[in-house]
């Protein structure tokens, strides 16, 4: 142990009048980890980022191609935002083009387990990119999000696949109207 | 030694005793260093500087256990307003000081119900001072609700830790953060001395995660009340708009009625019973029922160990006590263990010498061509007048593009200045790297 204050009974007030330089300037935790994580991201072909201001690493967007399943040949854009207290919390994500998805809400709220009740502080960037891409890949109809999808999905996976790629061309699906979201 | 103060109306007889016989006897169990001297209490009465952090449940109790002990010029800072709901245990505000900051109500009680008391109140954020404010106090003391507060002052104080030519900390630029938390029946204190003992980055998991519900749980299989706030909050909120486009605002009772009445419609299509106004309110803003004696309990420790650091009288805790009266009364102290690969505080900035001339790319060059540091592709980012700015980043490519014009400006022209903190990430290191550009003309590496 140190003995804390035979050094320094009087010197407080000097110091408080001195210096005040490079004040705001500390980076943030959430920063150290963000730059970490996106340094080392290992994109699989199929996805790419796009940062609107690249100054501001804490949004940007995700877009998906996806090269097999269900879904190839569409693209789907997600936006993230990575709040201050990341990586204590997970990044929020939302799907910006609306899709024919038992998973993904028409509003874009995605159902994946480590976006919420299973966050970790160990996951990163990386690790919501392949649970997204795997969405696509295997979209999973015991979590349902959008409910009448994921039961065309159980009941009939040949009428799953149609409804799919004619949303993706642009159309209506029952009632819902997709925009068109082929490449 | 005279060692009470001249201030009118502060000094009566004996007023110190108490204190007098603990810090200018000797003892067996006093801190090893420990020399009784009158000087101590005139430390603590007359220059000793402490800040208190958040001026609730906790704050309250801390402002009145420190001013009490004689602990004279305390600040407190606290950004909230006072509430109908704080009065049952925030005993220093009354039924007319609703919607009153409640750093500065509680600054001015104590200043006046304590003699000799120099309260000063900042009601404001912990992040709208930097760190000219932070460097004048010699203990910080938490009352806290959000880790992300926490964190933030821990990360402050960190920063404040300067280090010699050979990487020793220098001990008089530490100070102390004592914290307190409380969860119902349950609490928390410890001592952490930044740089020293495990910081709040470093026991992050022992905080509970954020209760999450899984979104289709929420969605189309909801049993508890709180699924259907949720849903109501995630889902019909931003479909709605009912109070146009914002968000919604826990503490806005229109928002809180629209909330609980949508939530009971969808509680009653499931057969789900107790969605009602107070629920609602606490999901929303994730309230945890606060106990009045669990907050005394915990300030108390607190205060306790701010006055063993001050007048280095008695061993410090080492270093996290838990407390728990749910069923009997259960406390128990361990030392938190550092983390090596804590972001915070593992992580000392390393000076990195350059003209204000260079150019970026000489930077990144001299990262990857050092000996010591020899890195493959560095990413570098910093924050520049609060604001983040990306230096340059190779692995992605639209970033790469965006910032490859920056390699050939000068360090000055970027915005850096002398002592700026750039952080630099890199396969070669598991973690993030922090270093200090220092201006220097005549050398162009350390």
């Amino acid at each position: 142990m140190i003995k804390l204050f035979s050094l320094k009974q009087q010197k407080k007030d000097e110091v408080a009048v001195g210096g005040s330089h490079a004040g705001k300037s500390k980076p943030t935790a959430a920063q150290l980890r963000l730059t970490k994580d996106l340094n080392e991201l290992q994109l699989p072909k199929t996805c790419k980022t796009e940062f609107p201001d690249p100054n501001n690493l804490l949004k940007f967007k995700l877009i998906i191609n996806p090269d097999e399943g269900y879904y190839v040949g569409g693209e789907f854009t997600f936006s993230f935002t990575v709040g201050l207290s990341y990586p204590h919390e997970a990044p929020k994500v939302k799907c910006e083009t609306r899709v024919y998805h038992p998973n993904i809400d028409l509003e874009g709220n995605v159902c994946l387990n480590i976006l919420r009740e299973d966050w970790k502080p160990v996951l990163t960037i990386n690790s919501v990119i392949y649970g997204i891409q795997y969405l696509f890949l295997e979209p999973n109809p015991e979590d349902p999000l959008n409910k009448e999808a994921a039961e065309v999905l159980s009941t009939n996976k040949r009428q799953f696949s149609q409804n799919v790629v004619r949303s993706m061309r642009g159309g209506y699906v029952g009632s819902v109207y997709f925009e068109r979201c082929l490449k | 030694m005279e060692v009470d103060d001249c201030d009118d109306g502060a000094r009566w007889s004996g007023r110190w005793n108490h204190l007098q016989k603990i810090l200018e006897r000797n003892g067996p169990f006093v801190h090893p260093d420990f020399e009784p001297s009158p000087d101590i209490l005139d430390f603590m009465l007359n220059s000793c500087k402490v800040l208190v952090v958040g001026a609730g449940g906790l704050g309250c109790e801390l402002l009145k256990d420190l001013s009490l002990m004689g602990l004279r010029h305390i600040h407190v800072i606290d950004m909230d307003t006072i509430d109908l709901s704080n009065l049952n245990r925030q005993f220093l505000f009354r039924q007319c000081d609703i919607g009153k900051p409640k750093a500065e109500v509680a600054a001015s009680f104590i200043n006046k119900r304590v003699k000799g008391s120099k309260t000063f109140s900042h009601f404001c954020r912990i992040q709208d001072h930097d760190s000219s404010f932070y460097k004048q106090f010699h203990i910080v003391v938490c009352g806290l609700d959000s880790i992300v507060a926490r964190r933030w002052i821990n990360g402050m104080l960190i920063s404040l830790l300067e280090y010699d030519e050979d990487g020793n900390l220098d001990p008089s630029s530490l100070i102390p953060l004592v914290d307190g938390g409380t969860e119902g029946f349950k609490g928390n204190a410890r001592v952490i001395l930044p740089g020293m003992n495990a910081c709040m980055d470093c026991t992050l998991d022992l905080y509970p995660p954020q209760v999450n519900f899984p979104m289709c749980t929420i969605a189309h299989t909801p049993r508890q009340p709180e699924h259907c706030i949720e849903y109501v909050k995630i889902f019909q909120w931003e479909k709605e708009k009912p109070f146009g486009d914002i968000a919604i605002d826990g503490d806005d009772p229109d928002h809180i009625k629209w909330i609980c009445k949508a939530a009971s419609t969808r509680a009653d299509e499931y057969g789900i019973q107790g969605v009602n106004y107070r629920l609602t309110q606490g999901v929303i803003k994730r309230i945890i029922p606060a106990v009045a004696s669990t907050n005394a309990v915990i300030a108390a420790a607190c205060a306790n160990e701010v006055f063993k650091l001050a007048t280095s009288c008695s061993i410090p805790l080492n270093n996290y006590m838990v407390f728990n009266d749910t069923n009997g009364v259960y406390t128990y102290t361990f030392e938190a263990e550092r983390n090596e690969q804590c972001l915070a505080c593992n992580n000392t900035p390393r000076n990195l010498s350059f003209k204000p001339d260079a150019l970026l790319r000489e930077v990144v060059d001299f990262l990857c061509q050092d000996n010591s540091l020899q890195m493959k592709s560095p990413g570098l980012t910093t924050t520049i007048e609060g604001l983040n700015k990306t230096l340059y980043m190779k692995n992605i490519p639209s970033l790469e593009a965006a910032t490859r014009p920056n390699l050939s400006k000068s360090l000055k022209d970027l915005g850096i200045v002398d002592g700026q903190e750039v952080i630099v990430a890199d396969v070669t290191t598991p973690n993030s790297l922090r270093f200090k550009i220092k201006f220097n003309d005549d050398v162009t590496s350390s």
